[in-house]
C-alpha cells in the first residue's frame, strides 16, 4: 500500500482529536458539568486550533532532554559550591521570596490546568491544558530543586511550604492564584493562561532571570530559561484560548473584557514585588523596572491589543494609571519590606550609593523628588545606631491583600484610599482597579484570608508579635528577618570569602 | 576500605528543607522526596471555590477515602517530573526505533488480511479506552490530595495520551497514513455490538465523581483487564497466527502495564492497610466495577479471544487484589 | 505594525538559529542580553527549517527550538518546514 506523507497538522489532528466522541449511554453535560455556568457560550469545539502540535511522544524527548540538561547544571552547581560566585549574597534574598512566593503558585498553576485539562468538552483545549499543567508541576519541582542547594547554605528557605500559607505578605500571591482556581474554567484561562503567562511572566521571567545570570546565579537562571521553554507553549495557547471565545459568540466578549480588567489589574499589583526585586535586590543590575515594563507590558501588550481590537476587545481598564505605576511602585514597596524588615523571611537593607545613583537616573521623574530623600534620612539613622522598624501592623487591601502602600499617582505624597460598604461592614482598598473587582464580586471577596485580620482575631497564636513570627510563620527570629547587615547569611558569606 | 581525604569545605546550615527533615531527620533528602513531601497547600485558603462551594480548593473530602496522612502514598517507582520524562524518553525511543523498522520493512505486508481486519476491529478502538483513561487520571490529579499520589495521576493520565496516540499509529501504518482505519475503528466503538458495554463502562466512568473510586475502577480494574486481555492473551492469539511482527508496536504498552501496576498496587495496598472502612470501600468498590467491566468485556473477550478469556484475566485480578491485602 | 520578537537562550545551537533568522528576516534586529539573545521584527517573522539545517549542518525539526526557546510575541503557526510569527 502506498503510505501517504503526514504534515504536522493532519498527523496531529488523526493522532488526537478524533479519540473523544459523542455520549450514548450517559448524559455529556454531566461528564463536563462546569461550562456553562460562567455564562460563556461555545457553540463549536471542533473549531479550536491546535497553538502546538505536540505529541506525547515528542514531548517526552524534548522534555527530557530539557531536564538532562537543567540537572547536570544543578549537579556542576551545587558540587562546587555555586552560591560563592554570586554577585552580592542580597542577592539570594530575591530567591528567597521566589521560592515561599513564587513556586507555590507554579504548584496552583499545575493544579488549575489539570483542573480544566479535565473539564473542557473540547480535546484540542483540554490536551494542551494537560500539558500545561504537568508542565507547571515541573517548574515548582525544578525550583524546589535549584533552590534545594541554596537553602543549605542561607536562612530562609527552608519553611517555604508552611509559610506561603500563613506569612503575610505571601498571601499576595496565594490569593492571587486562589481567587483565578475558584472561579470557573474560562476565568482561569482568561486570568492565567492570558493575562498571566502572556504578558506578566515574561516580567519575572525574562528580565529577572537575565538579572540572575548576571549576578553569577547559573542555579536559577537555568531553571528560568528551562521553564520559559515550556512558557512559549503556555502563551500560546493563552492566546488561542481567548480568540477561540471571542469567535464563539459576540455574548462573550463583554464578559472576557470583564476578566480582563480584572486580571491584568490583579496582575499588575502582584508584580509589584517583582518590581522590587528587579530595582533594589539585583546587585547586578540588567534594566529598571521601568525599562522591563515598557518593553514587555506596553509594548508586547500594546502588540497584543492591537491585534485583539478587532474583536471589539480594548486595553485593559486601568492602562493610565498602571502607566503611571511604572515611576513609583518598586520604591514604595522596598521601603515598605525596609520598615517591616522584622516581620519578613528575608532580609532587607538600604540601598549602596552607587545603587541610589542609579535609581536617581533610572527614574529621573520621581526617584530625588520623592524616594531617595526617605533612603537617605534611612541611611543616616542606620550610621546612629538607630536602623528603623515600624511596629505597625500595616492596613491591607481587601482584594489584592497588599498593605496600603501606594500613594495616589497624581500625588505621590499621599497614599490612596478606597472603601465599599457590603452587608453592614467596611472593605478597604488600595485602589480604584481593587475596590473595582470587589463590587462586582463582592460576595467572593468578603472571604479573603487577610493575615493582618487573622492576627487581630487570636488566630495565629501570640499574643506578641515576636510570638507569631516564631511560632505561626516558623521564622527564626533574629535569623531569618532582620538587616542584611550582621545577618548570618552575611558573616558566612564574609568567611567564605575570607573577609571576616 | 573508607579513604578520607581532608578538605576545607563548606559546612552547609542544614540539609534539606524543614518539612523534610519533620519526616526524614536532618540529612540529605532525595529529588523525590523534596519535590514531592508537603508540597500542596493545605489551609487558610481565600475562597470557595465558585464550582464546589461546600469544598476548600483543596479538600481530602473529594473521596470517600480517608488519611491521616496522604503522603503515605509513596511512589515505589519515586518518580518526579524528571525521572518521570527521562523514564518515558527510554521507552519512547525504543518504540520509535520499533515504528520505525516496523514501517521501513514494511512489516504491516506481511499481515493476512483477516490479520489486519481483526487489528482494526479488536485493538484500534482500545485508543478510546485509552483516552478514557487519561480524563479519569487527569481528574484525580485535578481534585485528588496532596502531591505524592495527585503527581503520580498526571503521570498516568499523560501516558494514557500517548497509548491512545500509538494506538492510533498503528492504525495509521495499516491504512498507509489515510485515516481510514481510524474511522473504521471509531464506526467500531460507537455501533459494534461487541464494544458497546466497554463504551457504556467508559462513559459511566466519566460521569463518576470520587476520584478514588475512579482510580479502582480505571486504574486497577480495567487496567487490568486491558493488560491481560489484549497484551497478554491476545498477543499470543497474533503470534500463533502469523502475527507475532505486531508486538513490536505494542511493547510500550506492555512495559508501561508492567511498570504502572507496581504503582497501582502500592497505592491500594497503603490505603487499605489504613482503616478498615477504607478497606470496606475499596472491596465495595471493587466489587462494584469488577462486576460491571466482565459484562461489558464479555462479548468483546468472545469475539476476540475465547470465553474462557475473560475468567483468565478476572483471575489475575482477584490474585492481584489479594496480594494488595484486600478481602 | 507592531513588533513580534523571539527570545532564545545563548548557547551554541541558538547562534546557528539566529543566523538563519537573519538570513530569512534581513530586516531583524538582535539584541543580545545576559544569558538571552532577542530577536524583534516590524510584524512578521519566520524561522525556516531548510536554513537552519543549512546552517547547523544537520536535520532539525521545528519542534526542536523549543529546547533553546525562552519567550515570543505575536501569533504562532507551527508547521513542519517552518514557525512564524505575525500581528495583524
Amino acid at each position: 500500500m502506498a503510505t501517504k506523507k503526514l504534515n504536522l497538522k493532519d498527523k496531529y489532528r488523526l493522532l488526537t482529536r478524533d479519540l473523544d466522541w459523542e455520549f450514548s449511554y450517559q448524559d455529556r453535560k454531566e461528564a463536563f458539568p462546569y461550562e456553562e455556568f460562567e455564562g460563556i457560550k461555545i457553540t463549536d469545539w471542533s473549531k479550536w486550533e491546535d497553538p502546538f502540535r505536540l505529541t506525547m511522544d515528542s514531548y517526552w524527548k524534548y522534555q527530557a532532554e530539557k531536564e538532562k540538561k537543567l540537572y547536570a547544571i544543578l549537579d556542576a552547581f551545587s558540587q562546587n559550591n555555586g552560591q560563592t560566585n554570586i554577585s552580592d549574597p542580597r542577592y539570594v534574598n530575591a530567591l528567597k521570596i521566589f521560592l515561599t512566593g513564587v513556586s507555590p503558585l507554579e504548584y496552583q498553576a499545575y493544579q488549575g490546568f489539570a483542573q480544566t485539562g479535565r473539564e473542557f468538552g473540547g480535546i484540542g483545549a483540554r490536551v494542551a491544558c494537560q500539558m500545561q499543567s504537568i508542565d507547571e508541576l515541573r517548574h515548582v519541582q525544578t525550583q524546589i530543586h535549584a533552590m534545594s542547594h541554596y537553602n543549605k547554605f542561607f536562612d530562609g528557605f527552608q519553611e517555604f511550604s508552611h509559610q506561603h500559607d500563613r506569612i503575610w505578605y505571601l498571601s499576595v500571591p496565594k490569593s492571587f492564584f486562589n481567587d483565578a482556581r475558584a472561579a470557573g474554567p474560562f476565568e482561569f484561562m482568561v486570568a492565567i493562561g492570558f493575562s498571566f503567562e502572556y504578558v506578566l511572566t515574561n516580567l519575572l521571567f525574562v528580565p529577572f532571570m537575565s538579572g540572575a545570570a548576571y549576578n553569577g546565579d547559573m542555579a536559577t537562571v537555568t531553571f528560568g530559561f528551562s521553564a520559559q521553554s515550556d512558557e512559549a507553549r503556555h502563551m500560546t495557547l493563552g492566546l488561542e484560548v481567548i480568540k477561540f471565545l471571542l469567535e464563539q459568540h459576540e455574548d462573550n466578549v463583554p464578559i472576557v473584557q470583564k476578566w480582563i480588567d480584572k486580571w491584568f489589574w490583579r496582575g499588575t499589583r502582584l508584580l509589584t514585588i517583582v518590581a522590587m526585586m528587579m530595582d533594589y535586590m539585583l546587585p547586578n543590575k540588567v534594566m529598571s523596572w521601568k525599562e522591563a515594563w515598557e518593553v514587555y507590558f506596553e509594548e508586547a501588550g500594546g502588540a497584543l491589543f492591537k491585534d485583539l481590537a478587532r474583536y471589539g476587545i480594548r486595553m485593559p481598564k486601568y492602562a493610565e494609571t498602571i502607566e503611571k505605576e511604572k515611576e513609583h511602585i518598586s520604591h514604595q514597596a522596598w521601603w515598605t519590606f525596609y520598615t517591616h524588615g522584622h516581620a519578613t523571611g528575608f532580609h532587607t537593607w538600604v540601598p549602596s550609593d552607587e545603587e541610589l545613583d542609579w535609581l536617581s537616573e533610572k527614574y529621573p521623574d520621581t526617584f530625588d523628588k520623592y524616594y531617595r530623600p526617605r533612603w537617605e534620612m534611612a541611611k543616616e539613622m542606620e550610621a546612629k545606631g538607630e536602623r528603623f522598624y515600624t511596629k505597625a501592623l500595616p492596613q491591607l487591601c481587601t482584594v489584592c491583600q497588599i498593605p496600603m502602600l501606594f500613594t495616589e499617582m497624581d500625588d505621590p505624597t499621599q497614599t490612596c484610599y478606597r472603601s465599599s460598604d457590603y452587608e453592614e461592614n467596611k472593605y478597604h482598598f488600595c485602589s480604584d482597579g481593587c475596590k473595582d473587582i470587589f463590587d462586582d464580586e463582592p460576595e467572593k471577596y468578603v472571604q479573603s484570608w487577610l493575615p493582618v485580620h487573622q492576627i487581630f482575631q487570636g488566630n495565629c497564636g501570640g499574643p506578641d508579635v515576636e510570638d507569631i513570627l516564631r511560632d505561626y510563620y516558623r521564622i527564626n527570629v533574629g535569623t531569618d528577618n532582620m538587616d542584611m547587615k550582621g545577618s548570618p547569611d552575611e558573616l558566612r558569606w564574609k568567611e567564605w570569602k575570607g573577609t571576616a | 576500605m573508607t579513604i578520607e581525604i581532608k578538605t576545607s569545605m563548606l559546612e552547609p546550615v542544614r540539609h534539606t528543607f524543614a518539612h523534610i527533615e519533620r519526616r526524614f531527620g536532618d540529612k540529605p533528602a532525595t529529588r523525590y522526596q523534596e519535590a514531592t513531601y508537603d508540597v500542596q497547600s493545605e489551609t487558610n485558603f481565600h475562597y470557595r471555590p465558585l464550582w464546589q462551594p461546600d469544598l476548600e480548593l483543596n479538600d481530602p473530602r473529594r473521596t470517600a477515602i480517608q488519611m491521616s496522612d496522604w503522603y503515605a502514598f509513596k511512589d515505589p517507582r519515586q518518580f518526579y517530573y524528571g525521572s518521570y520524562v527521562q523514564q518515558r524518553a527510554k521507552m519512547q525511543e525504543a518504540a520509535e526505533n520499533n515504528y520505525a523498522f516496523f514501517e521501513k520493512r514494511n512489516l504491516a505486508n506481511h499481515l493476512s488480511e483477516e490479520l489486519r481486519a481483526s487489528l482494526i476491529r479488536f485493538l484500534v478502538p482500545f485508543r478510546h479506552v485509552e483516552h478514557t483513561a487519561n480524563l479519569n487520571n487527569v481528574y484525580g490529579a485535578a481534585y485528588g490530595y496532596g502531591t505524592a499520589i495527585t503527581q503520580a495521576l498526571m503521570f498516568d493520565g499523560m501516558d494514557r495520551l500517548g497509548m491512545a496516540q500509538y494506538l492510533s499509529r498503528i492504525g495509521l501504518i495499516l491504512d498507509g497514513n489515510s485515516g481510514d482505519s481510524l474511522v473504521e475503528a471509531k464506526t467500531q466503538w460507537m455501533s459494534a455490538d461487541i464494544w458497546q458495554g466497554v463504551r457504556a463502562i467508559c462513559e459511566e466512568m466519566l460521569v463518576t465523581k470520587d476520584w478514588f473510586e475512579l482510580l479502582i475502577a480505571q486504574d486497577f480494574v480495567i487496567d487490568n483487564l486491558v493488560a491481560n486481555l489484549v497484551y497478554e492473551q491476545w498477543d499470543e492469539h497474533l503470534v500463533a497466527n502469523g502475527g507475532q511482527d505486531v508486538a513490536m508496536l505494542t511493547e510500550f504498552m506492555r512495559v508501561w502495564h508492567k511498570d504502572t501496576a507496581r504503582w497501582v498496587d502500592a497505592v491500594i495496598k497503603v490505603a487499605a492497610a489504613e482503616s478498615e472502612e477504607n478497606q470496606l470501600l475499596i472491596s465495595d468498590w471493587v466489587t462494584k466495577w469488577r462486576g460491571k467491566a466482565a459484562e461489558a468485556f464479555a462479548p468483546l473477550c468472545n469475539e476476540m479471544l475465547s470465553e474462557n478469556a475473560l475468567t483468565d484475566a478476572l483471575l489475575v485480578m482477584d490474585k492481584r487484589l489479594a496480594k494488595a491485602g484486600v478481602k | 505594525m507592531s513588533k513580534v520578537y523571539i527570545a532564545l537562550q545563548d548557547n551554541d545551537v541558538s547562534r546557528y538559529i539566529v543566523e538563519a533568522i537573519e538570513e530569512d528576516n534581513p530586516d531583524v534586529t538582535v539584541i543580545h542580553m545576559p544569558a538571552m539573545i532577542r530577536i524583534e521584527n516590524e510584524g512578521f517573522l519566520v524561522v525556516k527549517r531548510e536554513t537552519v539545517e543549512e546552517k547547523l549542518g544537520r536535520e532539525w525539526d521545528v519542534q526542536e527550538l523549543h529546547l533553546n526557546l525562552i519567550t515570543l510575541g505575536g501569533n504562532v503557526d507551527e508547521e513542519d518546514d517552518q514557525l512564524s510569527l505575525t500581528w495583524n
